[in-house]
Parts: C-alpha cells; structure tokens; sequence
C-alpha cells in the first residue's frame, strides 16, 4: 500500500504523505485556512472549529486542523457554505468577547482580531454573552489573566500541560460556564505557575499578558531625583526588531541601545556582563563541587544544574523541592546585576542607591516574579526594581515615538557594559553550557576547548535534550584528579524536557556532571517575554542571530572580559569569595505543588 | 393494541437452562458470531443507527492486539429510562452480550460505565458480575467486565468523552477521526455499544438472525424498548416492533389531546400533530434511543425548547465554539424575541445559526441541538413569538 494519498484541494491535485492534516496538506500549495485554537507547538485541539472546510459527500464541514486527509477527498476552502459557516462561528467568538479592542494591550497583534476583520464579522449580528463581572487576576508579579478576553481554545492549557509539564492552568465547569482556570479556581500567585509565560506567548487574544511594569519606569525616568538605569538581556537584542518592523532574526543591539538613551534612562548596561559574571562565578562552583567529590570524596549534589532561569527554578522548588542542592546557587544574570547596581556601580558613579531605580529588559516573564522574591535585597535594597519584557520595550519605544529603524547604533554604557560572546550565547538553549566550557576547560587545562572556532556544536539546536561529553586530558597541576575524566554535560530547554531530566536524577541514575536547564523552548530567544508570535521557524532565526553575534564578539569567553576582571580586582576579591557569596548566590524554598 | 405490535425478548423469562446461550456461542467462531450480527441488520440502540455487526467486524480486524469492548450505561438523554431497567431486571443478558462481543473481537477486558445516578444498581451488579464470572471460566472465555461510574455529565454518554472519562480525564469529546474501531478506550480498537444492543446481540444469538429480521422494516430491524413518558396515561417502558407511525404510536399512548411527540429526547425530534400520520419512528423516519415524550394541547412549546436549550448550554462540554456560543445565543435569542426585544425574523436567524451547530460541531451533542431547535421553531412559530 502507498504510503502517499491523493487529494483535491481548491482545484489542486496533490499527493501527500499519509497522516498529513488537510491543513497542512493545504498550506503545502499555498491555500491558507484561518486558524485559532491551532499552534505548531502544540497538540491538535479542532474545538475553535473556524478551520472548517467542505469535503464533497460529507454532511458535515471537517475541521482542517484536526482530519487527517483521506484517499480521493475533494476539499473546497472557499465555498459559500463553508465562508458562512466560518463567519458564523467568528461572529460567536465575538459575542462572548471583551471587544474592548482599543484598550486592549494585544491590540494589533491578535488573532481573533485579525480574522474579524478578515471576515469583517458584524458584532451586532448576536446578542452578547459576556459574562458581567469579570475581574482579570493580577495577583501574580508576572502574569495579568482577564478572562473576558479568553476565546476557550485551550492553547495555554496544553502549553502548561504539554510543553511545560505545570499544569497549573486548565478547563473547568462545562457548557456556558466553562472556563480556564486554576487549581480551586484560586489566584495566579497561589498557584503552582512557575511564571514562564508560555501560556502568555501561546495566547491568541489579550486574555493572558504579562503584568506590565512600564508605567512606573515612566514616571521614573520622567524624575529628576531618579538615576534609572536599564540592563538588556542577550535575547532581547535578536527579537525586539520584530516589533519594530524587521523579520525576525535582525539584530538590533546598537539601535536598541540608542532608543533606550533617547527614551531617558539615565545609563545603559548590558546583562551580558553579569552573564560572564555568572560563567566565573557557576564555572568555579562547579569545579569546587567536582574537587569536593572526586578529590577529597566528600558527598556533594551532582549533577548541579543551572540556575538562571527563574521559570526553571521555581518549577524544581515546587516538582521536586528535594534536589534542590543540585542547583548553582549562582543568582540569574539579572539578579547579579541588580546587587551590583545598587553597591559597585551606586559607589562608581557616586549616586545614592537609594535614588538609583534598577530596571531589566527580558525575553521573560518569571523574571518579574523573580525580581520580586523576598529574598532577592542582597544590595541593601530591592535587587531590581522592575523587569520589562521585550515586548514592553517594544511597546516603549512605541510609545516614545521613535522612528527605530533609522536609528543609528551605540554602544553600551561603563560600567557594566563590556562582556564576551560566550554571555550573548546565553540566549539560546545550550548557550550557558557552551560558555561554562570554554571558560572551565580551560581553567582546568589551560588550552581552549577542542571545538573549531570554540564553538561547541553539540551544545546547539533545537533538539529537546542534547548530550556532550568531553574528556580532559593533560590536565594543569592543581586538578590532576581530573586526569583522563569525561566530564558529561547534557541541555534541556523547556519544562517537559527538564522532567525528564529531573526522573533521572530523583531515581540516582543521571549520568551527568553538569546540566543547563532552560525554562522556555529554545531557551531565552523563545523566552515568554518576547514578540508574539514565536514558532520553531522564528526560534531558529533569533538562535541563528546569537551566534552571529557571538562570532562577532571581539572577546569570546568569560574570563578574557576585562571588566570582569577589574570587578574581581576592585570589589568582589575572588570568585566564590565572601562579597561574591553576599551579593552574587542565593538559596531556594522549598514549595508544594497545592 | 392492534397496530402496534407489542414484544416480549428483552425483558423475557430466562431460559430454564441458564447461560445455554452463552454456552453455546463460545462455541462459535469469531467469524460466525459476525456473520450473523451483520446478518441480523441490528443497528444500535443508542440512537445513532450505526450497523453493530459491522462495528464489530472493523474492530475485529485492526492489528492491535488489545483491544476492549464497552458498555455504554450512561443512560442520559432526557426521557429515557430503559437501560435503568433492563440493568434492574436482567444484567445477566447484556454481560452476556459483552462477552458475545468479546469474544467476536478477542477482548480481553470489557468495561460498563454506569450513569452516575445509577449508582444504586452497583450491589446487585457486582453480585451478578461475580457469578458471571464463574461461568466464563467454565467456558474458557478471557475477559472481565469492570463497571466505572460516571459522574453526571451528559457529554459522558458520547462515546469518545465517555472514553476520555474512562482514561481519568475530563470528559471532552475526541476528534473523529479516528473512530472507537480503530482508537477508542486507551486509543485501542473498541467496540462501544449500548445496553440494549447488548442484550440484542445476545437474543440474536438466542434466536438467530432470521427471527429477529422477522421483525421490524428494512432499514429498522428488530423491536426497541421505549420509555413513554409526558401527557399519557400509561407512562412506562414498551418493547414495541420498530416501523410504527408516530399516529400508531400516539393513538396507544397518547390521551386524546395530544399536540405533539418528542421523539429521542432533547437531542431529538418534535414531531407535530399534522405530521403524525407521515413520520415513521425508525431509521427511515425519526431515529430513537427510545425516548418518547408526548404534549398535549396544554403545553407551551417554548416553554419545552427552553428547558431543552436550557439543558445543552449546561451540558454541552464548552470545548467547541458552536455548541457552547451556539446554545448560548439560542437561549437568549428566543428570550429576546419572547420578550418582544427582537424582532420575529431574528428566528430566521437562529435557524441558521442551528444549521451552522449542526455542520460545524465536534461532535454529537452540538450537531443535535438543530434537531429539536429546527423542529420545535419551524412548527410553533406562533408560540415562540406571542
């Protein structure tokens, strides 16, 4: 039997791979069908059923996202049955909406506007059915729920529960009543949301949003008595352009620099400089570690695990609270950064830390919650004031009305500003790893890693978890225990892969020295913070963009940085050191699940 | 009773000889027991029509292995109450039935999921369960039934939600396809089938495929058990021989005055006076699980199409767009029009929005809604408006 099937579509034959859907069958020649529920990170739903479309001698429209094609089916897209029905169904969308279009934050980037209008759907055509009373649930620090905005196709639902293995949101009560909700219908922050945002860029509509931070960041910058300084992660320079008019994969660091000066913050920092903070600080933690158990056989956590995305942190204190010394108790470069800001930098530029507002943009949402954790005042004060989105930033420089893609470039600030190629890594999934590498095998081996170019390919890519092992030989004096070891690394980018990860080392059986975890596929670039839409396509592009500018780095490890080695000369002594201890790590909570 | 032909093989006396029939259907072969179900012409009794032998057949004839046999005791469509009594008064015939099957399509595991306001029946169940059980071992056969309780949800009784609650989850309809055959309980080849069908394949076993095409008309063949219920002076459970006018039947059951029958529940047909004569209650006419409520010239008819939308926009699951917008927009429609807030046209309107449910649903449940909407609307126009 012929694994090929051949159908009609709008008047094309074609012949498709068995099991191939009739809407992917259809974009395979060009013939789109209008979408919502259905996203290519995701499982199939077919419950939005506005991709239905007409196949001869069925009574019934079939849902393109969900019917597999059949021999000999001849399907029509844009029958007149077909265009009523699918209006009509836009139309019942509509009438349990919010259409509160013009305060609305995704305005301009929603799907179930888009295709309204599309369909130019009359609103008046049915009564409203919108339930009266909706209140949005801004209890969490990083994530705005306003059902009124929700349209049910269950996209978050399978995001928490398929890509991220949280499941702290899904469907509850039926019929009219049916809704998303939470464990006991209870508020976000109560929940066992660990902050990603996935959900956030998985959402057709405005119903799930970060909380937004930049009205306060305004009225801050607009302050004379503020000194309000911003730090930009690795991410947020390959996708911030997307908002602003370039395809995706741009890199936009120099404007982006620009636009931030010319909206008024008083100084510009890069987080890459904490980033390569964290590779010093991570890199000898890790050796310590390894020192401890090989050399002197003391019992330490290994495999330890990374801890810079805070998604990911907050996922293992709630799944799986009893292997939290496994992770670094590095801080994330965000958090580095903002101890730093309000003691070594407050104390360069001789401003009062007091006055000094700390502010992150972030391809993420946890980091809003993170920057908010009770614990996180090392510097005397509030770490971070605040974290922006790299949508947020979008929507600033929007807002400031700058004409972006003519700006010209600039370079970060000092302090804080100078950094590597292996921090901008960071961004992508594998990237922490690969910088760990090319700093800690060299620290052990005083040669560079073995990879051309230093770039360690088996760190890279898109697979769920990768694998790399490298053994060190001719090692310098002082770790001669590590002669002739392989010193095995794996990377796993996204919630569902970090399970996996964890069910190893909960049964005793990783295989592993060192693991970088990762919160978002694909890591920071599909970080829940970042331009809607994001897909594997986009990933790749932004993936692609940092390791071009990564290449383009004059400095590509860690601890070649000069900065950083002036930070170490001049405030924190040595890494691990006592200063490093206060400002630069951390501990976790234990959290349950209920 | 000279019209309608009263019959007596669900509820009848048991052999004197018990599990004969069984016993001697163990004896056949897979391919026979299959012959003669697609032999018989029994359709399912659940309402949907779809040709039991041949459901069988398909799913005996996927490679996996494993595959299940289940019973839907989910009893929940409005004005039906049969399957309560057939597993009250003879359980024995319809785990037969399951073991029939079973057998037909080497199944291991059967399970029967009972409506949750059932639950009552659980006791006496388990303790026919268990002699059953002894007997299968006496035959050789494999199999056990595990019966699972549902929780109240009308959507459970579609079988792909039914499933879904089986597995643990909530009860969502799935995408079809594919079909229970192919990917049913636990995504493994199922047979899904209703109590009576159950208890059909086993007298069909009894009496042979020729005996029960005997009965019935070509495209309804066989009796069925109604459950009479409304403006009536003889409410109860009928086995009646399928083919019968909806005339035949009012002139039975109805009393005197009636204006109209609602023929398979919410979910099904209003069939009004001036068509009694015309409307054939089988597969060629109006299809039934065996619901059958009668109304007299006393009754509102929106007041009935209310409580039945009333009913769907609760129990539609609220997955798909058009059944939990659409249930939504019928209810507050012909309330706007009642009240004289829209106009009498906006019905037309309605109506189409019911053809949109009907086409466009994912499943049974909101493609039906149209059914009683269009039937109820198209014939009492006037009581919708004033």
């Amino acid at each position: 039997m012929s694994d090929k099937i051949k159908v009609v579509i709008d008047g094309h034959d074609l012949d498709v791979d068995k099991g191939t859907t009739i809407l992917d069958a259809a974009k395979s020649v060009g013939v789109r069908i209008p979408t919502l529920c259905h996203h290519e990170d995701l499982c199939v739903a077919g419950n939005c059923r506005v991709c239905v479309v007409e196949v001869e001698g069925r009574k019934t429209l079939i849902a393109a996202c969900a019917a597999p094609v059949e021999e000999g089916m001849q399907i029509k897209t844009t029958t007149p049955k077909v265009r009523r029905a699918r209006t009509d169904i836009m139309s019942l969308l509509v009438s349990e909406h919010n259409t509160q279009c013009t305060t609305c934050y995704r305005s301009t980037n929603c799907e179930l506007q888009d295709l309204a209008a599309e369909y130019n759907v009359d609103s008046e055509r049915y009564l409203s059915v919108l339930k009266p009373g909706i209140e949005v649930d801004k209890s969490s620090f990083s994530i705005e729920k306003d059902d009124s905005k929700c349209v049910r196709c269950q996209r978050c639902v399978r995001t928490c529960a398929e890509l991220q293995h949280v499941n702290a949101i899904t469907v509850s009560h039926k019929g009219k009543d049916m809704k998303i909700s939470t464990f006991m219908d209870l508020p976000m922050n109560d929940v066992v949301c660990v902050n990603c945002g996935q959900c956030v860029t998985h959402c057709p509509t405005g119903a799930l949003t970060e909380r937004r931070y930049y009205h306060e960041i305004w009225e801050a910058i607009g302050d004379p008595d503020k000194h309000v300084v911003i730090n930009t992660a690795p991410s947020v320079r390959v996708a911030l352009g997307e908002m602003l008019g370039y395809p995706a994969g741009t890199r936009v660091t120099g404007q982006m620099v620009t636009s931030l000066k010319k909206i008024g913050f008083d100084s510009v920092l890069d987080t890459d400089f904490t980033a390569d903070l964290t590779i010093i600080e991570e890199g000898h933690e890790f050796l310590e570690r390894v020192t401890k158990a090989l050399k002197h056989g003391e019992k330490v956590a290994l495999p330890m695990i990374t801890s810079c995305s805070p998604g990911w942190v907050k996922f293992i204190e709630h799944m799986y609270p009893d292997h939290l010394d496994h992770l670094s108790t590095c801080k994330s470069p965000q958090q580095m950064f903002g101890a730093l800001t309000k003691t070594f930098y407050a104390e360069k530029i001789g401003v009062d830390p007091e006055k000094i507002v700390s502010v992150a943009a972030m391809p993420c949402a946890a980091k809003k919650y993170e920057a908010n954790r009770p614990e996180m005042n090392d510097s005397g004060y509030q770490d971070v004031d605040a974290g922006l989105t790299t949508r947020e930033i979008g929507h600033m420089v929007k807002q400031a009305g700058l004409d972006f893609i003519n700006l010209p470039n600039t370079p970060y600030d000092s302090y804080m500003g100078e950094s590597s190629g292996a921090a901008v890594i960071f961004g992508a999934t594998g990237g922490v790893m690969e910088a760990a590498l090319r700093t800690v095998y060299e620290v052990v081996t005083g040669r560079e890693v073995p990879f051309k170019n230093l770039n360690i390919e088996p760190a890279r890519g898109l697979q769920g978890i990768k694998e790399a092992a490298i053994k060190l030989e001719n090692v310098l004096p002082a770790f001669d225990f590590l002669e002739g070891v392989e010193v095995k690394v794996a990377i796993a980018h996204g919630l569902k892969n970090a399970r996996t990860i964890m069910e190893q080392i909960k049964k005793g059986e990783s295989p592993y020295h060192f693991i970088e975890i990762m919160a978002c596929p694909g890591g920071c670039i599909g970080g829940g913070g970042q331009p809607i839409p994001t897909t594997d396509e986009i990933r790749k592009k932004r993936i692609e963009a940092i390791y071009a500018e990564d290449e383009g780095m004059p400095i590509r490890k860690s601890h070649e940085v000069p900065e950083i080695a002036k930070i170490y000369e001049e405030f924190l002594e040595k890494p691990l050191g006592h200063k490093s201890h206060e400002l630069l790590h951390t501990h976790y909570v234990k959290r349950n699940r209920y | 009773m000279d019209k309608l032909k009263r019959v007596d093989i669900i509820f009848g006396a048991y052999t004197a000889e018990k599990y004969k029939v069984l016993e001697a259907t163990m004896k056949k072969s897979s391919e026979e027991i299959i012959e003669e179900m697609i032999e018989s012409g029994l359709k399912g009794r659940g309402g949907a029509g779809f040709l039991t032998g041949l459901k069988w057949k398909f799913t005996a004839g996927e490679a996996d292995p494993e595959r299940y046999v289940v019973c839907n005791a989910d009893e929940g469509e409005p004005g039906t109450f049969k399957d309560r009594e057939i597993l009250t008064t003879v359980p024995r015939k319809v785990f037969s039935g399951m073991a029939i099957c079973a057998k037909a399509i080497g199944a291991k595991k059967g399970f029967m999921y009972l409506r949750g306001e059932y639950r009552y029946l659980l006791p006496d169940l388990h303790k026919e369960l268990d002699i059953f059980n002894e007997h299968l071992k006496r035959f050789g056969l494999d199999f056990d039934v595990e019966i699972r309780m549902g929780s109240g949800a009308y959507i459970c009784g579609e079988e792909s939600a039914l499933f879904e609650s089986i597995e643990g989850k909530r009860g969502e309809p799935r995408n079809k396809p594919p079909y229970p055959t192919v990917a049913g309980v636990f995504s493994k080849p199922t047979v899904i089938n209703n109590v009576e069908t159950f208890v059909n394949a086993m007298m069909i076993m009894k009496y042979g495929a020729h005996e029960f095409k005997k009965l019935g008309t070509d495209d309804s063949r066989g009796s069925k058990l109604f459950s009479v219920s409304g403006d009536t002076p003889k409410p109860g459970i009928y086995e009646l021989e399928l083919g019968m006018t909806v005339e035949d039947f009012v002139n039975e059951f109805g009393d005197g005055d009636t204006k109209a029958v609602q023929v398979g529940g919410a979910a099904g047909f209003c069939v009004p006076r001036k068509k009694f004569k015309d409307t054939i209650i089988g597969f060629e006419g109006v299809p039934t699980g065996g619901s059958m409520m009668i109304f007299n010239s006393s009754r509102s008819m929106y007041n009935v199409l209310h409580n039945y939308i009333d009913f769907f926009e609760e129990e539609s699951c609220g997955q798909c767009t058009p059944c939990r917008v659409g249930c939504q927009q019928l209810m507050k429609g012909i309330e706007a029009v009642k009240r004289g807030e829209k106009q009498s046209g906006y019905l037309k309107q309605l109506l189409n929005l019911s053809d949109t449910m009907k086409i466009t649903s994912k499943c049974g449940l909101g493609q039906s809604v149209a059914n009683s909407f269009s039937s109820i609307v198209e014939n009492f126009k006037e009581e919708m408006i004033y």
